[in-house]
């Protein structure tokens, strides 16, 4: 079995006005379906990375995936431990050690009234564990020097604070790390340090990873297989190689082709038409019809189910399976 | 042809009491009638800075400390307020990353659209709103006649973003300063204005400064690249030119770092370090600390100026 | 990876935390606002005019063993027609020091100013942080409450607080009662401004990532509140809690000037101009204006200060 197992993955928020409002104003009851149906599976020591535009739900599946959100739906199982429905405290305990997570904004991802000392060990403190020489190892280890444990967050350059929370990531000793967006706040030159970085201590400590990022170029670099979300479904799922030299999804490769490259130099290709649909109200059938050169009547009002196809999964009526 | 806009030796200064900062030193470029130069560097680089000096838009007490800035052939730098506002709008446009900014919440745009081209052209009102029409349609607004009322808050990110570029364009100027307007944009919508501000340039041979991280956006949409570090030019050129045989140690380390789409999963080349903070810059050029090349020379001052395109004292070989 | 790292320049000797504390913005600031300096000067004289007053008043007004009714009503540096003595700023009916009455009656109203407003801070802070970050139907309680207490001005709820134990107090412990009483008044009576920037500012900061980060961690929401939201909304309340005490001051002179707060035994300075109220047009119109003018400063250089903080600490208007 996998290393983590989501199975059916759903995740409804309510955006209704307050109740007042819409008895007065007469409106419905709001419902934003953040992720719809997600399954999918990660092998242990690999990286898996969810791709997608703004309102695709890949942030909150990581939520769920580290408890910080319920599931309205579905299991994830980690290691054979389903946290939603695991009883048994020290079990609960030991998963929360082992699943960690490193946020995009390095300036908002450490209490800025707290010593590094501190941020670092808080995963293992909040544990009542002993904390002695452990932030001073870590940073070390992330390429900080141990003198900077007495230092506060705003001493730091937002490079230097992302080690610091890749530091606090690895003190409970993690088999999984969600990495929401974890370079898309920080420059360039300083993004190559961090990926890296993640990369050495992933193999280093046997991690297992989950990619989150909207940045293509870098889920190329990162990630062994990929997740293509599209207003909260998987549209595609493939190894990285296969899904940019072959993508099966008509979003997939809109995606691909939209994405400015280093080499496009006065591209005059036909930009792709139409924007994201409101997730309030999405589209009938295949949510990405309303953008989709191929779309048939067919896709107006089925929604495709997952098939395989070579080595992909994708969710498109146009695509062969086999 | 005449330059529209010249930057001639540009020094920012911001005065504090731990000294006196220069986000941008010693800036200078020349844009001629519809090129779109890109300005690209880290944040803290003084990029936008370089652009808000242009418009006069400096936030205090930031100030034009030295140099001079001339559209048309005329200083615009040292013109009193009034006179500065006048040239804002209707001989340079703006576009900002967040849309919002530049729009009137509680105006229709077909409105805000009609006021702006009557108070910089000579037209009548009826003739404002056809125009105002005409620029909605331009920008690819869907049903522009109906969306005419709508207000700001009901159109989406990409379509709010379309309003703004009809906005800076609308009085017709002969510059438009674009500072990371696709940055808060969905990628599918990013090409679309992105392509959109190309197309309408060129119809319109306007120039545009274009400021942006995204060394991608640069590259598909500039004519000639600037690249910033600490606040000076590290490099100018032809955008083909610098992005595959860059000169200055800085560009070929940013190119080299960035991952690409081709490539599998290799370390990536990483420049050092960070971009130093503007009130602790080393002697000699601002580089020197990160640069695999550094020489004494470049760790003595004063910095190098611009060579050959690089402001390098050891710019590297085109072949390399 | 040990080349990455720009070491900040770090050879200069770590200064002390005094020295860092005065060469940091806030004390910059400081250190160039006139206003708040002279504030400061005026504030801390006044506080420590109250605090030491034992040892700096020339009389103890409230042992009738030093007074001398003929004393009474002694202009102020003028001796005595009848003793000779001479008061500073003269003396009252009874022949009470003024100047010695207001420094114990500053005690008084200092002393319930702070009391009072600690009391607000600690209801506001804990109704705020946990209506922030609990929310739902218990958020909607509290900020219900506060609304409704709101609409009605400060002074009136103090006063119906104020009625409503006394009530309830046995009339021998009346007095003694009373300075708890105010203070317990006055401190409901402002919790709300606490609670309400409190909320605000737990709402913008539970919702940022080094809370998630704590509550992936398995942090419990106490631990939550108090040790990472907390430290980090003190600013606000700490403007908050320098204007209400300004305001808890002239609260307190108010009850006390028509006469349901502090009793004639432990005169505050609202006791104070109360009394002097009566002499005013009798010609003895030091008996009123010196305290009178006392509360002016302190109230207001109270105030400055606290406008002065909310400037200082807000990094919008820097």
């Amino acid at each position: 079995m996998s290393f983590v197992d989501i199975r059916h993955l759903t995740r409804v928020f309510d955006v209704s006005k307050p109740w007042l409002n819409r008895v007065i104003e007469r409106l419905p009851k709001a419902r934003l379906t953040a992720v719809s149906d997600v399954s999918l599976q990660i092998e242990e020591r690999s990286v898996y990375a969810l791709v997608g535009e703004s309102g695709s739900g890949k942030s909150t599946i990581g939520k769920m995936l580290v408890g910080l959100l319920p599931p309205s739906d579905g299991q994830i199982e980690v290691d054979g431990v389903d946290l939603a429905t695991e009883t048994d405290a020290e079990t609960r305990d030991r998963m929360r050690a082992e699943i960690q997570m490193i946020f995009q904004d390095p300036y908002a991802s450490l209490n800025p009234r707290w010593k590094v000392r501190d941020i670092i060990a808080e995963p293992v403190a909040a544990r009542g564990s002993e904390t002695r020489g452990l932030a001073e190892r870590l940073l070390e280890q992330v390429g900080l020097s141990a003198l900077d444990a007495d230092k506060f967050p705003h001493q730091f350059s937002g490079g230097q604070r992302q080690r610091i929370c890749v530091a606090r990531a690895l003190a409970s000793e993690p088999k999984l790390i969600v990495c929401d967006e974890p370079t898309s706040a920080l420059d360039v030159s300083v993004q190559a340090q961090v990926l890296n970085l993640m990369s050495d201590l992933k193999d280093e400590f046997g991690l297992t990873y989950l990619f989150i990022s909207h940045d293509l170029t870098v889920v190329r670099h990162m990630a062994d297989r990929i997740g293509v979300l599209y207003l909260g479904q998987l549209v595609e799922e493939a190894d990285s190689d296969t899904l940019f030299e072959d993508p099966k999804h008509p979003y997939t490769q809109m995606l691909l082709a939209a994405a400015p490259k280093l080499d496009s130099f006065g591209r005059e290709e036909e930009p792709p038409t139409g924007e994201i649909p409101d997730p309030i109200n999405p589209p009938p059938g295949c949510v990405f019809n309303p953008r989709c050169p191929l779309a048939t009547d067919l896709c107006r009002v089925e929604r495709p189910d997952m098939r395989q196809a070579g080595g992909t999964r994708v969710a498109c009526h146009m695509v062969p399976p086999g | 042809m005449d330059p529209v806009l010249s930057v001639r030796d540009l020094v920012v200064e911001i005065p504090t009491r731990h000294g006196v900062l220069r986000p941008v030193d010693g800036v200078s470029y020349d844009l001629a009638p519809g090129e779109i130069l890109g300005v690209v560097g880290e944040s803290g680089a003084g990029k936008s800075m370089t652009g808000n000096a242009v418009i006069g838009l400096l936030d205090r007490p930031a100030h034009i400390a030295s140099g001079e800035i001339l559209l048309h052939g005329r200083r615009i730098d040292n013109l009193p307020l009034k006179e500065m506002r006048k040239i804002r709008g209707k001989e340079i446009g703006m576009v900002f990353q967040d849309p919002l900014t530049s729009l009137n919440p509680l105006l229709p745009v077909g409105e805000q659209l009609s006021e702006t081209i009557q108070t910089h052209l000579k037209v009548s009102a009826q003739e404002a709103r056809d125009r105002a029409l005409a620029a909605l349609e331009e920008v690819g607004i869907p049903a522009a006649a109906e969306r005419m009322g709508s207000f700001p808050h009901e159109f989406s990110g990409g379509m709010r973003q379309r309003v703004v570029i009809a906005l800076a364009l609308c009085a017709e100027p002969s510059l438009v300063i674009a500072d990371e307007p696709t940055t808060a944009l969905d990628v599918s919508v990013q090409a679309q204005i992105i392509a959109l501000l190309k197309r309408l340039c060129h119809d319109h041979g306007t120039a545009v400064i274009l400021v942006t991280h995204d060394m991608g956006v640069i590259a598909e949409a500039a004519d000639r690249v600037a690249v910033m570090y600490a606040g000076q030019l590290a490099e100018i050129g032809p955008v083909r030119e610098v992005m595959t045989t860059p000169r200055h140690p800085y560009t070929d380390g940013l190119i080299g770092s960035m991952p690409a789409h081709s490539a599998g999963h290799d370390r990536l080349r990483q420049i050092p370090g960070a971009m130093p903070r503007l009130n602790a810059l080393p002697p000699g050029c601002a580089f020197a600390p990160r640069c695999p090349y550094a020489q004494d020379k470049c760790r003595a001052a004063p910095h190098p100026d611009l060579n050959a395109g690089a402001a390098c004292w050891f710019p590297m070989e085109a072949a390399s | 990876m040990t080349d990455q790292t720009t070491p900040l320049p770090d050879n200069t000797p770590a200064p002390g935390r005094l020295a860092l504390f005065w060469q940091s913005d806030f004390m910059y600031q400081f250190r160039r606002s006139p206003v708040a300096m002279i504030s400061f000067i005026v504030v801390a004289i006044l506080v420590l005019g109250a605090v030491f007053a034992p040892l700096i008043a020339p009389y103890d007004p409230f042992d009738p063993a030093t007074l001398n009714l003929m004393n009474g009503f002694t202009a102020p540096m003028e001796p005595n027609a009848f003793t000779g003595d001479t008061f500073w700023l003269g003396t009252d009916d009874q022949g009470r020091d003024v100047f010695s009455t207001i420094l114990y009656g500053m005690r008084i109203s200092l002393f319930v100013g702070f009391a009072a407003v600690l009391l607000a801070m600690i209801i506001g802070i804990l109704a705020g942080l946990t209506a922030a970050y609990l929310g739902g139907w218990y958020e909607t309680v509290i900020m219900r409450i506060a609304d409704v207490q709101l609409t009605f001005p400060a002074i009136l709820v103090a006063m119906l607080i104020f009625g409503i134990a006394k009530g309830i107090t046995p009339i021998e412990y009346r007095d003694q009662m009373a300075i708890w009483v105010l203070i317990i008044a006055i401190g409901l009576s402002d919790w709300v401004q606490f609670a309400r920037v409190v909320r605000g500012a737990t709402l913008v900061e539970k919702n940022r990532e080094y809370v998630q980060a704590a509550r992936l961690i398995g942090r419990g929401k106490w631990f939550i509140m108090l040790r990472h939201i907390l430290p980090n909304i003190l600013s606000p309340v700490l403007v908050i809690a320098t204007i209400s005490l300004a305001l808890a001051i002239i609260a307190e002179a108010t009850l006390s000037f028509l006469g349901v707060g502090a009793p004639p035994t432990q005169p505050s300075l609202g006791t104070l101009i109360r009394i002097g109220q009566g002499f005013l047009f009798s010609g003895e119109w030091w008996i009123l204006l010196f305290p009178a003018a006392t509360l002016l400063a302190l109230a207001l250089s109270v105030n400055l200060l606290g406008d002065w903080l909310r400037d200082a600490l807000n990094p919008k208007l820097r």
